[in-house]
């Protein structure tokens, strides 16, 4: 699964602390997802899809091929 | 080694620190008694089963980590590692127990148990998290 959140972190001048505090998780668990490590659950994928007010798909999408 | 990141992580390295070291009284206890006065019967086998209820203690704790854990990804690096370490943990003792079935080692198991080597395994299940996924996990 690829996702945008390193952008969309970027965008709005969040550090992985940062997010990771909105979130409820770890750093590490950003960083894991961030780079394509780790696929969150559903519930943790829309949490992060309210934290950034838009929907999942814009910020998951699965892996071409 | 042990690095703290969460609540459940911190409850855990509380509860194994002070099982482990209920686990060396009991263990000293025991050991002084049989010396001392080679007791029989069934506080022989109160006092021997004793030293492995606090083992049984560190058990219950890595349970309780894996259902107090709320990060999702950390819950399952530590999952990770118990696997890694039932495997490794069976391996060891699966190939001891053949080369004792064709008389290579000596009977027994110089007192190591399942458990010395399940936690041994909890160790290199953190070294596997790490190579595959590139982290160590909270507990390790």
């Amino acid at each position: 699964m690829k996702n945008r959140l390193k952008v969309l972190r970027a965008e709005r001048d969040w550090s992985q602390a940062d997010l990771a505090e909105r979130l409820g998780v770890s750093r590490q668990s950003v960083n894991a997802i961030e780079k394509g490590r780790y696929d969150p659950s559903l519930p943790l994928a829309f949490t992060i899809s309210q934290v950034f007010n838009l929907p999942i798909e814009e910020i998951f999408s699965p892996d071409e091929g | 080694m042990t690095k703290c990141a969460s609540p459940a992580a911190r409850r855990y390295i509380v509860r194994v620190a002070s099982l482990m070291a209920l686990y060396l009284v009991v263990l000293f206890v025991a050991k002084w008694t049989f010396n001392a006065i080679q007791p029989t019967g069934p506080i022989a086998w109160a006092l021997a089963i004793a030293p492995a209820l606090p083992l049984i203690g560190v058990f219950w704790a890595v349970m309780r980590l894996l259902v107090e854990e709320t990060d999702e990804y950390i819950r399952m690096l530590f999952v990770r590692q118990c696997l890694f370490a039932t495997g490794f943990c069976l391996t060891i003792t699966t190939i001891w127990q053949w080369l004792q079935n064709f008389d290579l080692v000596p009977a027994g198991n110089g007192g190591f148990g399942a458990a010395f080597f399940w936690f041994i395994g909890l160790g290199f299940g953190a070294l596997y998290n790490r190579l595959t996924i590139g982290d160590w996990g909270n507990v390790w």
